[in-house]
């Protein structure tokens, strides 16, 4: 089950005010089929208390092993993998106790070379330790989390696996 | 009993299907039913042995024992990110 944080505030800038604006059931770890938005990655771990949000940004390259890609197609399991990725959440938070808050997405579906597959959004109120903590989440995602990749090529296709 | 058996990338293509019902003998093991599977879907077999098995949605060991309406989740090797 994805988390979900019932009703809560958050600060954006509108109008040159500050207003307190209704965000709701956002969810932390999802999968979806529409484009990633680092901003709106990086805004569901937002909280006054952050002095520091680092982000992963996973991006479709054009190449594998010197052959082209023309493009990706991600398939999940969509349940168990926001799951999966709930997991790594906590296990973050398990191991570095300054973490405040952690987003992950994962956009699945046909991708084009240079969109975003993943975005990682890890905050703190200091630095140190964050750098580490998105390192570890991207390495246990791709380890554990229920998502395949198939790169199509101009004379084929491939499931992918660095497991 | 039956479960609800799902396939997902290679070999949900061999297959032409992402899911399946699945008859087996009451507690059978995760272990019964692939090799149970692979009776009954031999184009299945090149892709049993590095996969993993989850039981409605988790991980399982392969001694794992089934009940009627499980969801077993038959995973390839993953390759998110």
């Amino acid at each position: 089950m994805a988390m979900k944080w019932p009703t809560c505030h958050l600060w954006v800038e509108g109008e040159g005010l500050m207003i307190w604006a209704d965000v709701k059931t956002m969810k932390l770890f999802e999968v979806t089929t529409q484009p990633l938005s680092v901003d709106e990655v990086v805004a569901r771990v937002a909280d006054p208390g952050n002095g520091a949000v680092i982000t992963f940004v996973g991006v479709v390259r054009d190449n594998t092993e010197g052959r082209q890609v023309h493009f990706l197609e991600y398939e999940a399991y969509p349940e168990m993998a926001e799951e999966t990725l709930r997991q790594i959440g906590d296990e973050v938070r398990q191991r570095w106790k300054s973490v405040r808050g952690v987003a992950i997405v994962h956009r699945v579906g046909r991708l084009q070379i240079g969109e975003a597959s993943v975005v990682i959004a890890i905050s703190a109120g200091h630095r140190p330790e964050v750098f580490d903590a998105v390192h570890y989440a991207i390495d246990r995602l791709k380890e554990i989390v229920p998502i395949w990749k198939k790169e199509v090529w101009a004379d084929g296709s491939e499931w992918r696996s660095e497991a | 009993m039956k479960v609800k058996v799902k396939f997902f990338a290679a070999p949900r293509e061999a297959l032409q299907r992402g899911e399946v019902q699945h008859e087996l003998p009451e507690d059978a093991t995760v272990v019964e039913l692939v090799r149970s599977l692979v009776q009954a879907y031999p184009v299945l077999g090149p892709y049993m042995c590095r996969a993993k098995v989850a039981v409605n949605q988790k991980y399982a060991a392969v001694e794992t024992v089934l009940h009627d309406g499980d969801e077993v989740a038959y995973l390839p090797p993953v390759g998110g990110g």
